[in-house]
């Protein structure tokens, strides 16, 4: 690795940045820039590649390469890299519907490979960029343009699709919390194998409520629930408030501030069991889980993949004469 | 000469064609592919011809279930894999109904008598053994027991009696290499690796095949054998190749020539297939293969690959290349070189997936959204895959374009001698220039091919977006400019017309003018060149082009087209490149389709040409 010393501002593409004022990408742009800048890898070494959606104009904000390609195939488009030039750091940005619909596949067999891409996907819960119909994971029964009367479709929840793929870094973070986030991106650029973060963010003009509770600046903590490896499963903006398990049944359990009972869960990220409970957590039962919910190792595909040709020997020296005889050639003179 | 133990006569024949034929699951592929590599081992030329059902297993003993594989082999002359055998082999009584129609009066039928039971001949839809009535009476019938004899030569083996019915095409395979005086060394060979950790049964296997060739030359039931003529092939090393094993191996050669890695992304698909298993056999010498989620994923992958400066390819079938469409307009669009295989087999949708057509033309010359053009060539034959996939890569690169390579079933399954060529006898691969960083724009262009220079991931100084969008011209910015995208447009456009200088002067069998021309394109070339040939040989006034460049079309073709009277265009299709020469040239060509998921040969165009002709 290069120890070159970059800032955000050197990730910084000259476009003029096009998204709705107020919108989220804005601020998950600002947070990975800085997390590519702190990496000490180059520019050359990146690519980002992106899909079709509000999100995925990504590429085009970013100072690295870039590919900016057709709906739902980033994750396909990104693996072809990846796997020639396993060097590079591959990120993709896509949406809930360029990620789970029309990519819904690619999304999921990258996962089952463990390649090594960074999948960011920004949940919005709305398709914005053809103007408001309704995703994989907009809310049960929400009225948009193409369900007037409510949808019908029962929505994914994108963090608990990755951990049932048994995706190994699983995380979730909100536009909004730029500490919180940062954090979770910094993670998975050094993870290896395929890493899944979750960003929420709402959609000015159709989503605009969407995670209001989440951004309370008063109440938001009796709403989320901070995930972290080792720490106990606490929330509530008095932190009076914990998780206990129970038959493998989650419960909320009160306490007094500061005296945090044994039953409350502490938790592990190693544990794909604890992360499915916790990643289906839903309002207004219980606190919107943030955090990395899963983090664990397992050889990536192009680790695998470059093992077996090492095992294989080095056999590029042939001449391509030999190559192309094969076993069964015969001579004509 | 061939040496027999006995006197019998053995004939010299310029080229013979015989047909192994019977159940999907008695090893007929593997016997047929045996035999032909033993014919090309002994200097002759050959072509080949698989046939099998699109069940691995149909019902044992069913018309559905039978498979088959046609060779002919000889002299020079052979260049298809016959009209119809002049021997028929069959190994139980569905393959003698299934096949008994194509066959001459007059030829010889080989059968295994031991299969022609009471419960195989009703399935077969017989009522009486044909074998003991009249049905065979104008044919050649030599009934052997292969069953029994196989058992009776394994006795002592202690093998079980499955084992032992396994082994009975081998049998039939000895007999055959006797009747032809073909050598048993390189199948006997083939056993050995084969069965390597099994030596019992290759043992078992080497002794019914020498079995077999001991029984013919002993026993009087065979009057004939035949030498076949040589081919005099030009000096060299030559290898027998599928078609598909032929592409893979232009794809390799491609990335060693252009000094980079090769990137294959597929997704398994008949009969495209086996461009996949043969180059995952070659891992270590940098060749990447990606078996993905689906067929839009691999391309996409190799579209990634190419980004990234892979020599990238994907190959695919019919179905397959339309699921690709959409990402070989983003490979258009952001100018990325890329070879697409397309092994074309009977459509629509499912369609034949064994079979061969002819009928994705069109859908690789014009079926995608927007205007977006590339450049689209057809292979003439199982060893002319490489040097067309090569020819693809090379154009692919120069270029900046993804080139779609037309193969079919016919061509990817069949084989012949592939020459292998000197590393001095390939072409060279040249890229558009780089220039320097602080002067690089990503859609800069080389004055000559339109090609924009290709710098990719890892490079210093290089980093650039690409993308869907259309761009501006030279900086490769978004534009949604209206000039600018009808500029990038004609430029698109030009760029692949450029490719027409890559085309070589067409070649005209027969003379420069006359009566009749006809035009081939792609998997026809055998049965026009036989055609063609044997009707000059009768002082018919025809002459015959073949097509290699579907698109961009080549620059002499209507010039040539003028010269004659007549046009015929003999194609697996309903008339798809006909369509395509009436619109470029606004010529009325006469058509010979076939859609029968079988290949024309050339009798059938034989028998048009003289229709035609004597209409006159």
């Amino acid at each position: 690795m290069e120890n070159t010393k970059l800032t955000a501002k050197d990730f910084a593409s000259t476009l003029p940045v096009k998204w709705c004022p107020g919108c989220g990408d804005f601020a998950i742009l600002n947070q990975l820039q800085k997390v590519m800048a702190g990496m000490g890898l180059p520019h050359e070494k990146y690519v980002v590649v992106s899909g079709i959606g509000c999100s995925s104009r990504f590429p085009y904000y970013v100072n690295t390469y870039g590919f900016h390609s057709i709906h739902g195939r980033a994750c396909a488009i990104a693996s072809g890299v990846k796997l020639s030039n396993p060097d590079l750091a591959v990120w993709v940005i896509t949406g809930d519907g360029d990620g789970l619909s029309i990519g819904g596949n690619h999304t999921m067999h990258s996962i089952r490979r463990n390649i090594g891409l960074k999948i960011v996907l920004f949940n919005n819960r709305i398709y914005a960029l053809t103007k408001g119909q309704a995703s994989p994971t907009t809310q049960f029964g929400v009225k948009t343009k193409s369900s007037p009367m409510g949808t019908i479709d029962f929505p994914f929840n994108p963090a608990r699709f990755a951990i049932g793929l048994d995706c190994t870094f699983v995380a979730r973070g909100i536009d909004t919390d730029m500490a919180g986030t940062t954090a979770i991106l910094e993670r998975a650029a050094k993870h290896k194998g395929t890493t899944f973060v979750e960003i929420l963010q709402k959609c000015v003009p159709f989503t605009d409520k969407e995670f209001d509770a989440l951004k309370d600046p008063v109440n938001k903590e009796d709403s989320i629930l901070r995930v972290a490896h080792g720490k106990p499963l606490v929330f509530g903006k008095n932190k009076d408030k914990g998780i206990v398990f129970k038959n493998f049944k989650p419960e909320i359990l009160e306490f007094r501030p500061g005296d945090v009972p044994d039953e409350v869960a502490v938790y592990d990220e190693t544990n794909a069991e604890m992360a499915y409970l916790i990643s289906g957590f839903l309002a207004p039962e219980f606190p919107i889980p943030l955090g990395v919910f899963r983090a664990t190792e397992k050889p990536s595909y192009e680790q695998l993949y470059y093992d077996q040709v090492a095992a294989i020997g080095d056999t590029k020296d042939n001449e391509l004469e030999t190559l192309l005889s094969g076993p069964d050639a015969w001579e004509v003179k | 000469m061939i040496k027999s133990s006995k006197n019998i006569k053995v004939s010299e024949l310029d080229s013979i064609t015989i047909r192994f034929a019977g159940d999907s699951g008695d090893g007929i592929q593997l016997v047929g592919s045996q035999f032909a590599n033993a014919t090309a081992i002994s200097g002759n030329d050959l072509s080949t011809l698989p046939d099998y059902p699109a069940e691995i297993r149909a019902p044992a003993g069913s018309l559905g279930g039978v498979s088959g594989f046609q060779i002919s082999f000889g002299d020079e002359s052979v260049l298809t894999p016959g009209n119809k055998p002049n021997v028929l082999i069959v190994m139980n009584p569905a393959a003698l109904a299934v096949n008994i129609k194509n066959i001459d009066k007059g030829s010889v039928i080989i059968t295994n008598s031991d299969a022609f039971t009471p419960a195989a001949l009703e399935k077969a839809g017989y009522t009486s053994n044909p074998l003991e009535d009249e049905t065979l009476s104008n044919y050649r019938v030599i009934a052997i027991p292969v069953t029994a004899l196989t058992e009776s030569t394994l006795k002592d083996s202690g093998l079980t009696k499955s084992q032992i019915a396994k082994c009975k095409n081998f049998y039939m395979l000895g007999i055959m290499y006797w009747m032809y005086g073909l050598p048993l060394d390189p199948t006997a060979n083939w056993i050995k690796t084969k069965f390597k950790k099994n030596p019992e049964l290759a043992e078992a296997n080497i002794k019914v095949l020498t079995a077999g060739r001991n029984y013919a030359d002993a026993t009087e039931i065979f009057d004939a054998r035949f030498q076949i003529k040589k081919s005099p092939v030009t000096p060299g090393k030559y290898r027998n190749l599928t078609g598909n094993e032929a592409a893979a191996y232009a794809l390799i050669t491609a990335a060693k020539l252009l000094k980079r890695k090769l990137f294959y992304g597929s997704y398994p698909i008949t009969p495209a297939s086996e461009i996949l298993h043969t180059l995952a056999k070659h891992k270590a010498n940098d060749v990447v293969v990606y078996q993905a989620e689906d067929e839009i994923a691999a391309v996409c992958a190799s579209i990634g690959a190419s980004f990234a400066g892979c020599m990238s390819a994907t190959g695919t079938s019919g179905p397959g290349l339309s699921l690709k469409i959409e990402a070989i307009g983003l490979a258009v669009i952001a100018e990325l070189p890329l070879v697409i295989v397309n092994v074309q087999r009977g459509g629509p949708s499912t369609g034949l997936p064994t079979k061969t057509e002819q009928s994705d033309l069109l859908q690789a010359v014009y079926g995608r959204h927007g205007e977006s053009p590339l450049v689209v060539m057809a292979a003439s034959s199982p060893a002319d895959c490489f040097s067309t996939t090569l020819e693809a890569a090379r154009i692919a690169v120069k270029y900046m374009t993804p080139v779609i390579v037309l193969s079919n079933a016919y061509l990817s399954n069949g084989s012949e001698p592939f020459r292998i060529p000197k590393l001095n006898e390939l072409p060279k691969f040249e890229l558009p220039p780089l220039p320097e960083p602080e002067n690089f724009k990503p859609y800069m262009r080389d004055r000559d091919t339109l090609a924009r220079p290709w710098a990719g991931p890892g490079m210093k100084g290089y980093e650039h977006r690409t993308g869907g969008l259309e761009k501006a011209e030279g900086t490769g910015a978004i534009s949604y400019d209206a000039e600018n995208h009808e500029r990038m447009t004609k430029i698109r456009d030009e760029k692949i017309a450029r490719v027409v200088r890559e085309i070589p002067p067409t070649k005209i069998q027969g003379s420069n003018e006359g009566e009749l021309l006809v035009v081939g394109w792609g998997s026809t070339y055998g049965a026009v060149s036989q055609a063609v040939s044997e009707a000059r040989k009768t002082g018919l006034n025809v002459s015959a082009i073949h097509v290699k460049f579907m698109n961009p079309l080549p620059a002499d073709l209507g010039t040539i087209m003028r010269r004659f009277r007549k046009v015929l265009v003999p194609e697996e299709n309903t008339g798809q490149f006909r369509m395509m020469l009436r619109s470029a040239y606004a010529l009325e060509p006469i058509g010979l389709n076939k859609v029968q998921g079988q290949p024309l040969n050339g009798e059938e165009v034989l028998g048009k040409i003289k229709e035609i002709l004597r209409g006159n």
